[in-house]
């Protein structure tokens, strides 16, 4: 019999214990599946690591990684720098390769990792609770929408054009299976940001709730004051928002927003083309019995220590089956760990820090790109680290072929999923692109248009 | 001590470039109205802080990298290290999701890969990755059937079967995708019950969803004839692939008749759990239903590679982007490292560790069924409250303080005091015979003293919780004043 590095098996071991079972062989133990199904599986045979690692490197290097170039692509998946102590920590075996914390005497590390992590989001976010985490922005929007449809029994969303298109896509996929209503909601072609009279119009006592950019898509600050001024206290007011920027953006919270959700990807997690990531999911405590996932409390143990526990588990799955909240059961825990390590690093003023200069050197970049002829910026709203440009000499793709010739990720194309805004681009910055790789772009760009 | 009472205004653990701002007065371009007046209150701590609360928590948890792990339904396989350096290789872990696809081909080719080693494993026809994890597979399954009866104009089909022995992911997944859940009582083998089977069969039933082995451990050796009787109503098959590792190399679900198949990759192919995830639950899908899988499927062409959107059918997207990439990776470098041979020896270890483990214990503790099982079995903890007056939940406790975990507990539903234990095949006889001698060890203590029991745990770094009083009032979040 072959021998392999993860099955600890000997020969003599085996036949013991085929004896102790009081089987002849281990085809017995498989009597009861039926002999119809035999055939061979046609995979490669079994290989040693130093091979199988040989393979990988080389596939591996097929890809352009985005450390060897200049990125100016976010649409959704932000390259930020990341410390060395955040891989070191969450690597550590006892995170990596524990399961959800069922048995909470021995997964403390994960529970108060988790329930530090829950603290941070609801802090950005501005509300009282967040949940333990969502697969991703995407899903958590969307279940987001169930939710409020659960709290209030509406059944119509409105949702925001200028929302990333993905998460637009992946609500409307969740949102047809239980025949609740989507409803695109048109930006301004001027500021980017929500049409308010067209918001307005659209509301009615059908609405369950209302979705929206914090900042959207293309980079826009919506004016959540404005939008909820305009809301009935029924409705829910779902804000979807960049973790990084709310360091430096008024908490939703405090603007109105009952439910906050988003992709915390920025947050430490390398962009892994684009998973695993996060979502993240707050808000008002008032809502939490309805709310999805996973949630970590606070409690004591016998002796009267302060312990964690996950609470309010009867909205969950595995006891309410049908009847529960949401299906979801293994969430993105260790990706919430790897956020909340970054969000304790950098603290209260990195995390600034970071916001401040990922906004600063897109503003320089707009400014310079707004004097450059045959690049038109589109928009006028204020932005936060991500602007929309309208391209007249040349397509998209042939700008971000020529800019990749010279070791540049250009902006993201905007004519596929935004037909009506035509040729063009939405760039972004984060802190990680560096003022000279500002310069060289802008020499590129002065040189290719 | 939670990080936030560490924290220390005016330190810092970070470092960023010497570089001046372009606008002296940052931010200045955004309404007032719409920036933090007060900032987040995020704590600030040294590197140094940072590194010693962190491994500080990491000591204070159990995982397989510890010690044995026997929870059933969840195979706690070993995690091999070589996946997390692949899967941290800068060629794969700095991607962006848009990047054009010709710079990405070799993270497109291990995703075609995988696609196709998944169906060749399972027996099925095609394959997405996208799905996040068990649970978002079983949605992106009944979302599959969903949108098959309205291209077939079957709309009167509403209900989906589930055994009472499922999953709690089964109907919950159902009832998400907008169906009727019904569950059928087993019968007395813990096997599906053909007779409550065909009375619930009728022409409203869209699927049934089915694990093989199921949640005792048991192989439903009458899966051809449910096939059949499924099939013969018009009704798809749903193969939930949590008790995969069973059968690799031995059976397919596809050569079963199942239609439909998600997995768990962070079960079966040997990904971690991460303390709850992140998981990957591909779905697999027969050749009639390939058009309403959710796009992107990667592809080939004689260009290389390329994201396939041109899928009319589709049941539409599922999560953002293509999938948890870096557990794909795992995946794949597992298959590659124990390729066909490895993966049916993988099953045949962990099924002999089943029963070997079952034998052991049932002469201390029942088992819920007598027979052969396949990588889990269920004992019936009842025996303990009769006679020792000790529960289940006590036993799991008491276990700790003797450096184990306990095995997944009252689960499934229809075994009364359940003990669900999935020993797995990385473990070794050594272990699984320690496991046995401590159960019975307990068991003489629940004999002789049984409040040693009921107020286990005491070694492990906090004594037993009160979960009740956590969820009567939640406290969700750290505040600093209490």
């Amino acid at each position: 019999m072959s021998h392999f590095s993860y099955i600890p098996h000997t020969d003599t071991e085996i036949q013991k214990m085929l004896e102790t079972i009081g089987v002849k062989s281990v085809e017995a133990l498989f009597s009861d599946v039926p002999r119809v199904f035999d055939f061979d599986l046609a995979l490669p045979d079994s290989s040693d690591e130093f091979s199988v690692a040989r393979e990988l490197k080389t596939l591996a290097q097929k890809n352009l990684n985005l450390n060897e170039v200049a990125v100016f692509r976010g649409a959704g998946i932000y390259y930020h720098y990341i410390p060395s102590v955040i891989r070191a920590l969450s690597s550590r075996g006892e995170f990596l390769t524990a399961y959800t914390p069922y048995q909470p005497e021995v997964s403390q590390g994960t529970l108060q990792a988790l329930f530090e992590f829950q603290t941070m989001i609801a802090e950005l976010a501005g509300l009282e609770v967040a949940n333990s985490s969502m697969y991703d922005g995407a899903t958590a929007v969307a279940e987001a929408a169930l939710m409020a449809v659960r709290v209030n029994g509406r059944n119509k969303i409105l949702i925001s054009r200028a929302l990333h298109p993905e998460y637009q896509r992946v609500t409307g996929t969740y949102c047809h299976a239980q025949n609740i209503e989507l409803e695109e909601l048109p930006y301004s072609e001027n500021t980017g940001q929500i049409d308010l009279k067209k918001l307005k119009n659209s509301l009615n006592d059908d609405v369950s709730a209302v979705i929206v950019g914090y900042p959207n898509y293309f980079g826009i600050i919506e004016d959540l004051r404005e939008i909820k001024a305009l809301l009935d206290e029924k409705v829910i007011f779902i804000v979807v928002a960049n973790p990084i920027a709310l360091s430096v953006l008024e908490a939703p919270g405090s603007l109105g927003a009952d439910i906050v959700v988003g992709e915390g990807q920025p947050l430490g997690n390398p962009p892994s083309l684009g998973g695993p990531g996060l979502g993240f999911f707050a808000t008002r405590e008032k809502f939490v019995r309805k709310m999805p996932g996973r949630i970590i409390g606070e409690t004591q143990d016998a002796d009267g220590k302060t312990g964690y526990v996950m609470v309010l588990q009867t909205r969950e799955q595995h006891i309410r089956r049908g009847k529960a909240t949401s299906n979801i059961c293994s969430n993105h825990a260790h990706n919430a760990v790897i956020a909340a390590i970054y969000m304790s690093l950098m603290g209260k003023e990195g995390l600034r820090e970071v916001a401040i200069r990922s906004y600063d050197k897109a503003h320089y970049l707009f400014q310079r790109i707004s004097e450059i002829e045959g690049m038109a910026p589109l928009f006028s709203g204020p932005f936060f680290h991500e602007f929309a440009v309208k391209l007249k000499a040349l397509t998209a793709g042939e700008l971000n072929n020529k800019l990749l010739e010279h070791k540049i990720l250009g902006p993201m194309e905007l004519e596929k999923d935004f037909p009506e805004l035509g040729n063009s681009v939405l760039f972004c910055t984060t802190e990680a692109v560096r003022n000279d790789d500002l310069e060289f772009l802008l020499g590129r760009l002065e040189e290719i248009i | 001590m939670t990080i936030f009472e560490k924290s220390v205004s005016g330190r810092k653990g970070y470092s960023l470039p010497d570089e001046a701002l372009h606008d002296s007065s940052p931010l200045s371009k955004i309404p007032e109205h719409l920036l933090r007046k007060k900032a987040v209150e995020l704590p600030e701590n040294s590197e140094v802080d940072i590194v010693r609360h962190y491994t500080e928590l990491s000591r204070k948890n159990y995982s397989v990298d510890n010690g044995f792990y026997p929870l059933g339904s969840c195979t706690m396989k070993y995690n091999p290290r070589l996946n997390e350096e692949m899967a941290s290789l800068e060629g794969f872990s700095y991607l962006h999701p848009y990047q054009p696809t010709e710079s990405i081909q070799g993270a497109l080719e291990v995703m075609y890969e995988l696609q196709r080693m998944l169906a060749e494993i399972t027996g099925m026809d095609a394959f997405t990755l996208q799905p996040a994890a068990g649970a978002h597979g079983e949605l992106t399954g009944m979302l599959i059937v969903r949108k098959y009866f309205e291209l077939m104009g079957e709309d009167q089909r509403k209900k989906v079967i589930v055994p009472d022995s499922a999953h709690g992911t089964n109907p919950a997944s159902a009832k998400m995708a907008g169906f009727d859940v019904v569950e059928i009582a087993s019968n007395p083998s813990g096997l599906i019950d053909l007779g409550n089977l065909k009375a619930a069969l009728d022409e409203t039933v869209a699927a049934i969803m089915l694990t093989n082995p199921n949640t005792l451990g048991l192989f439903e050796k009458d899966i051809l004839e449910i096939s059949k009787l499924a099939h013969d109503n018009g009704t798809l098959l749903y193969y939930d692939g949590a008790n995969l590792n069973a059968i690799m190399g031995h059976v397919r679900p596809g050569d079963m008749g199942f239609d439909i198949v998600h997995l768990n990759l962070h079960k079966t192919f040997s990904t971690p759990h991460g303390m709850g995830g992140p998981g990957s639950g591909p779905v697999g899908v027969k050749e009639k239903l390939k058009g309403l899988l959710p796009a992107p499927l990667v592809a080939l062409n004689d260009d290389g590679y390329y994201l396939d959107y041109d899928l009319p059918d589709s049941i539409g997207k599922v999560r953002s982007f293509y999938g948890n990439f870096g557990v794909l990776l795992k995946a794949y470098a597992y298959i590659r490292m124990l390729g066909k041979n490895g993966l049916k020896f993988a099953s045949e270890m962990a099924v002999l560790n089943a029963n070997y483990l079952r034998v052991k214990l049932s002469k201390l503790i029942p088992p819920s069924h007598p027979g052969i099982c396949k990588h889990e079995f269920v004992l019936d903890g009842s025996v303990l409250v009769k006679e020792f007056g000790v529960k289940t939940l006590d036993l799991a406790k008491r276990l700790l303080d003797y450096g184990l975990h306990p095995p997944t507990i009252y689960f499934p539903l229809i075994v009364h005091e359940a003990l669900m234990i999935e020993p797995t095949e990385t473990e070794s006889k050594d272990n699984l015979d320690r496991f046995a001698e401590v159960i019975e060890k307990i068991l003489e203590e629940a004999r002789d003293n049984p409040e040693t029991l009921k107020n286990a745990p005491y070694s492990t770094p906090v004594r037993r919780l009160n979960e009740t009083m956590a969820s009567r009032k939640p406290i969700m979040r750290w505040k600093a004043e209490k």
